[in-house]
């Protein structure tokens, strides 16, 4: 082999290198992101596992919601029209089924708890929940609604391992029954800490249907966090088929001309 | 329809006869070396997303309200009740981050190809300049949402002219027009963002590639192709840049929308890296985020402030270490410009230097919290060890340029034979 045929040999091998390493670098810059970030919330979590594009899951999650959670807290950047469109129910359904304030179908979805009265009742008005899983993820409330425990020492009587004294009272109770805490004896350095929670009472679901209750109302949140969701992924493959065979024409036509390039 | 439209050419020429020489000057006789590999799509790259963030955000202009009582609710409207609105505020969001990875993609290419070298230092220094506006642009931009982050994110980088002697205090309170970031602040932010550093940015990439295409594109093998001219003065290894690069540049686009698309459809967060969790908290000066840092690219720089504990020395520092690289076409004396022909100790220095960046954006963004326990163990002083790493990161940074000057002054580079014409080509 000449001294020439080497370093051109060498220079295509760096060259295709040069290539994979640069193409490789926007893949692994997206996907080492989303892995971490995804990590960064897991933890001892365990993921939500919720599935936005269905409908019927949103359906109940709503149900959950507006039963348990609206007395409380508001979704204001929700309206009782855009929920009935986006979740396949008819206005009428809705009015009927999720505006227990007495809302017209136009209006938006908040509470009917006085935020001066709440502050006194609670420490803390109860926030608003229309960006609440985008700010702390679907995983993060699915976590927090499973762990709540009785806790005599606190002012509401309930504390939550996900979230340390919070100053909310288990909502989902009946569903879920009555955890308790067991504590695991404090150790040289450190506090002592829940180990684990056990069901002491149950409520009117299993722990199954519980967690499934639970996930259908993370969904809702996460939808009503961002209702674009719903159409993004559909809307996302049309325009990456297109660019694909954009792209493709595209090269063709680099090809064809570049034919006179040598 | 073809006569009829060179009937509008001709009479567009016959009006404006001086129109048609500068086509051709920059298009379709502008050579550029046939040799042009994969990272020379990133100036054509940032163009299309400068475009992109030029018309998207004349679209999220006329929805957006500034003002601290209207910003963050307008721009829930825009992603909940204006048709189509999320689609260009999340195009409008990608493309900043992917301005900035393109961006600092381009400059890498710079320093593998040596593309600062004389006679191209004029366009190095207003492509940093470019940069410099960028940064501003990206930072009044990340304020206006006015989620959590972009107060307390605006806080903390108003608060760096503080260290400035003497003038500091008042300064920053000019900068806010109040004594923390609020109404006043973020509405002239609003005025910067979209009018005046669009303007600047516009000016300055005008200006970057009209001297760009004064010394003519350098290549991946450093070869100045104009030496070696054809009998009618075409240089041998240039081709026309249209039709060739357009097209050749049509398919790298067509390649970067689809990652784009790929973000904008089913990943537009980035799992916090484009958009961050805490930015969906609307602005509260009481409640601080757990950790303040900015978006991804911004991290490399302000991890320098993260590991000097000094904030005079950190501004010090962070200003020094973007000034030195609008300095690089000085600082490196050497004659061969492409990595291809370049001695071994540039080629290990700029590995380290790019690791160093890289690795600057991970304590920046805060990743030493995750990574040091797991590495040294549960009870790791997390921010001792940061701090001592960070001291070693700051050296390979800095030592970098002064390596640079070195090498190449005092002639320890060992390089080799560059070649009269370019060697490869797609």
């Amino acid at each position: 082999m000449t001294e020439s045929t080497r370093t051109k040999i060498k220079m295509i091998m760096s060259h295709i290198a040069a290539k994979a390493v640069a193409c490789g670098f926007f893949a692994v810059v997206t996907m080492v992101a989303a892995s971490v970030a995804s990590a960064e919330e897991g933890g001892a979590m365990q993921s939500a596992q919720t599935n936005v594009s269905n409908i019927v899951s949103l359906q109940r999650g709503a149900r959950t919601y507006f039963n348990y959670c609206s007395g409380c807290h508001s979704i204001k950047y929700m309206n009782y029209a855009r929920l009935a469109t986006d979740l396949q129910l008819s206005e009428a359904e809705v009015l009927k089924s999720f505006a227990f304030t007495g809302a017209r179908i136009g209006d938006q979805v908040v509470t009917n708890m006085p935020a001066e009265g709440s502050q006194q009742w609670f420490g803390k008005t109860p926030p608003d929940l229309s960006l609440e899983a985008r700010a702390k993820s679907p995983d993060w409330i699915y976590n927090y609604l499973r762990s709540f425990y009785v806790d005599p020492t606190s002012t509401v009587g309930w504390n939550n391992t996900v979230f340390p004294n919070a100053s909310m009272p288990n909502p989902l109770w009946e569903l879920q029954g009555v955890q308790t805490a067991h504590m695991a004896p404090a150790k040289a350095g450190e506090d002592a800490h829940v180990e684990k929670l056990v069901v002491t009472s149950p409520g009117k679901q299993s722990p199954t249907e519980f967690d499934e209750t639970v996930r259908d109302l993370t969904a809702f949140l996460q939808y009503v966090g961002e209702p674009a969701a719903l159409q993004r992924a559909s809307v996302g493959v049309w325009v990456i088929l297109f660019l694909v065979v954009f792209t493709f024409l595209a090269w063709l036509l680099k090809h064809e001309y570049w034919k006179d390039v040598h | 329809m073809a006569n009829f439209f060179s009937n509008i050419a001709g009479w567009i020429n016959e009006r404006a006869p001086s129109m048609m020489p500068v086509y051709r000057k920059h298009m379709t006789e502008y050579y550029a070396p046939k040799n042009f590999n994969f990272w020379y799509y990133f100036g054509v790259l940032a163009m299309v997303v400068l475009v992109n963030q030029i018309v998207t955000g004349i679209f999220l202009t006329m929805f957006y309200k500034p003002g601290a009582a209207t910003a963050f609710d307008s721009v829930e409207y825009i992603m909940r009740d204006v048709e189509w609105g999320w689609l260009i505020r999340y195009m409008h969001s990608t493309g900043a981050s992917m301005f900035f990875l393109v961006i600092y993609l381009h400059m890498f290419r710079g320093l593998l190809y040596g593309s600062y070298k004389k006679p191209r230092e004029l366009v190095w220094l207003l492509g940093m300049l470019i940069f410099l506006a960028l940064m501003a642009e990206g930072f009044l931009g990340y304020v206006l949402p006015w989620g959590n982050m972009s107060f307390w994110g605006a806080k903390v980088i108003i608060s760096l002219f503080g260290a400035i002697p003497w003038i500091g205090d008042t300064l920053v309170q000019w900068i806010m027009g109040d004594y923390n970031p609020a109404d006043a602040t973020l509405n002239r932010f609003f005025a910067l963002h979209v009018v005046a550093l669009p303007l600047v940015l516009l000016l300055l990439v005008v200006l970057h590639i009209f001297a760009l295409h004064e010394v003519g594109s350098n290549n991946p093998d450093g070869v100045e192709i104009k030496k070696k001219k054809d009998a009618r003065g075409i240089p041998l290894d240039g081709i026309p840049f249209h039709p060739y690069y357009t097209l050749h540049d049509l398919v790298g686009i067509g390649f970067f929308l689809i990652i784009c698309a790929f973000i904008i459809f089913y990943q537009p967060t980035v799992g916090g890296w484009f958009i961050e969790y805490d930015n969906f908290i609307p602005a509260n000066n009481l409640v601080t985020p757990a950790e303040i840092k900015p978006v991804w690219y911004f991290t490399p720089f302000y991890a320098i402030l993260r590991v000097i504990p000094s904030k005079g020395l950190g501004v010090f520092a962070l200003a020094a270490s973007i000034i030195l690289l609008f300095l690089v076409p000085w600082l490196d004396r050497g004659a061969v410009k492409s990595i291809r022909y370049r001695g071994r100790g540039y080629k290990i220095a700029l590995a380290l230097f790019t690791i160093t960046f890289v690795l600057f954006g991970a304590i920046g963004a805060g990743k030493s919290s995750e990574w040091i326990p797991e590495i040294f163990g549960p009870t790791a002083d997390v921010s001792g060890i940061e701090m001592h790493f960070g001291w070693l990161l700051l050296a390979i940074y800095f030592g970098f340029f002064l390596f640079l000057w070195v090498y190449t002054y005092f002639g320890y580079e060992k390089t080799k034979p560059v070649p009269e014409r370019v060697t490869t080509h797609d």
